[in-house]
């Protein structure tokens, strides 16, 4: 239909970053990653991160994860969604905007792969949910997509860093306005403390405790080109 | 954005930014739940001074997908037939507790007016002869829609220029996408001066019916005085009516457009009007999904 918005842009990147952080920014316009990280003269890109295909690693921020952590992370939670649920058929995996949905597919690969059955994979974008419209200017949406009638079936919400569990319980409203799945469970590839809610994964890839001024990065291949889990310290 | 009162100065970003949101609205309206609770506890006030249904019901209709409560006003029945001031209406809206005002008047720059006494955003729905940004926003996503974009699109606007909120709005926004428009028109019916108007002029549908990709249709506006400037019907019918035996020389993947409301017979012929490259009731359902966007644009602030 329209332009498609592949190019991950920076707003994207910080909307979804500030995301995993402390409080939802007041200021009226989305920050980009770098300008809310600390910088330090000369060790930083000036360019935003999704744009710089083939940036090293930063050695300023920890690198607590790498691509094949990542891997490794992605083909256990595939088996434990598989010994929870031995027939796939009635799993659904839906990504929730930007990087839960590649997560989603490569896990949906995995499970593809060990257990030799196709599981339908989603996209629910939270945007319209959030309870924090008055604190943070409207984002660009990230698509929804509902591969298949959700009546009857599992539904594994699929995201990046699970923090305050706001975009969860968003998440959740969502999902009744899309269907009424018999169970919904939850899948993240980094468990960072935090919690606002009475909100818990069923499947976390790593529980990385942290303080809450720090912020965690995800990159994945598809959409910024490079893979890791990063420390980000902030003043 | 604060306020949408134009598209005269939109850029093609704006207008891409709104019309990329009011393609996701359009997947909200076609959940099986058509509704998301984003501007719960939103108030929008609507005063339409000026009568209409469609746009009236479409704002409604947006601001209730997006679970705001709406506030009506209309001139009839209300204290302007007492004599009160655009002005005291407005205020009025806004104490009452509207977050976003709606305005429709029959007085060209009356939004423009209101959006300087409150201190809420202002959507023009409609300013007598002058704009309807909303109007060619959806115009927009329906033709983007068919098309996938605006750009090198050849565009004929057929018929009351002069007196079209509609026209005008959708010269500025379609040019400012890339698509090369035209206005079709007796000269009576086109305003006395194009200066600042990026469009070319034709003289007769005859002239654009062969190669145009969108031929957008007005109705004669005969509440504004055009109806006076027409000889007579049938005379206007043969020089700029779509007609079948036009709507079958235009190309084959071309699309017919009109505002409503429409005078079957005479713009539009009867058949035409519910014929397959007819996206009349697509522009309508549009409505709704850019109307939401623009709310949530103007409520929720700015990305950029």
């Amino acid at each position: 239909m329209h332009e498609p918005t592949s190019e991950p842009t920076a707003e994207h990147t910080a909307e979804h970053t500030a995301e995993h952080t402390a409080e939802p920014t007041t200021k009226p316009t989305a920050p980009t990653v770098q300008e809310q990280a600390p910088q330090k003269a000369g060790e930083h890109d000036p360019k935003p991160r999704t744009t710089a295909l083939v940036e090293p690693l930063s050695d300023t921020d920890p690198l607590l994860l790498d691509g094949d952590d990542i891997g490794r992370i992605l083909r256990r939670i595939a088996h434990q969604i598989l010994e929870q649920h031995p027939d796939a058929s009635s799993l659904v995996l839906m990504g929730i905007p930007t990087r839960g949905v590649p997560l989603a597919r490569r896990l949906a690969a995995a499970i593809r792969e060990f257990a030799g059955t196709e599981v339908p994979v989603g996209s629910i974008d939270v945007g319209l949910y959030r309870d924090d419209l008055d604190h943070r200017p409207t984002t660009r949406l990230g698509p929804t997509t509902v591969p298949v009638d959700l009546e009857g079936r599992v539904v594994v919400l699929v995201d990046d860093v699970l923090f305050t569990g706001r975009t969860i319980r968003a998440a959740l409203d969502a999902l009744a306005d899309l269907g009424r799945p018999r169970m919904v469970q939850l899948a993240a590839l980094v468990d960072r403390g935090h919690r606002e809610l009475p909100i818990r994964a069923d499947y976390v890839g790593k529980n990385l405790p942290t303080a809450r001024h720090e912020r965690i990065t995800v990159q994945l291949a598809e959409i910024d080109g490079l893979e890791g889990v990063r420390l980000e310290r902030r003043a | 954005m604060k306020h949408l009162l134009s598209t005269e100065r939109l850029s093609a970003a704006e207008l891409t930014r709104i019309l990329n949101m009011a393609d996701e609205m359009a997947e909200v309206l076609e959940r099986p739940i058509p509704k998301v609770p984003t501007l719960r506890g939103k108030t929008v006030g609507l005063a339409f001074f000026e009568s209409s249904t469609r746009t009236r019901l479409s704002f409604e209709r947006a601001a209730k997908a997006l679970s705001a409560d709406t506030m009506s006003f209309s001139a009839q029945g209300s204290s302007m037939a007492k004599g009160e001031s655009l002005r005291d209406t407005a205020l009025t809206l806004q104490a009452l507790g509207a977050d976003l005002v709606v305005v429709r008047h029959q007085a060209v720059g009356a939004p423009h007016r209101i959006s300087e006494w409150v201190d809420v955003p202002v959507i023009n729905a409609g300013d007598g002869t002058n704009q309807h940004p909303t109007q060619a926003l959806l115009d927009l996503l329906t033709i983007r829609q068919r098309f996938g974009k605006l750009d090198g699109l050849q565009v004929a606007i057929v018929g009351d220029i002069d007196h079209s909120r509609v026209a005008r709005s959708n010269v500025f926004a379609m040019s400012a996408l890339g698509a090369e428009v035209t206005v079709v028109g007796p000269p009576t019916l086109l305003p006395r001066s194009l200066d600042g108007w990026p469009v070319r002029v034709a003289s007769g549908i005859d002239e654009v019916v062969e190669s145009t990709d969108v031929m957008y249709l007005l109705r004669i506006q005969a509440e504004r005085g055009g109806a006076q400037v027409v000889p007579s019907l049938p005379e206007y019918v043969s020089r700029f009516g779509l007609t079948e035996e036009r709507y079958e020389r235009m190309k084959a993947d071309s699309v017919v457009l009109h505002p409503g409301p429409m005078n079957r017979g005479v713009e539009i012929a009867h058949g035409v009007a519910e014929a397959e490259r007819s996206l009349v009731l697509a522009q309508v359902r549009n409505g709704v999904a850019v109307r939401m966007a623009v709310m949530l644009t103007l409520l929720g602030g700015e990305a950029s």
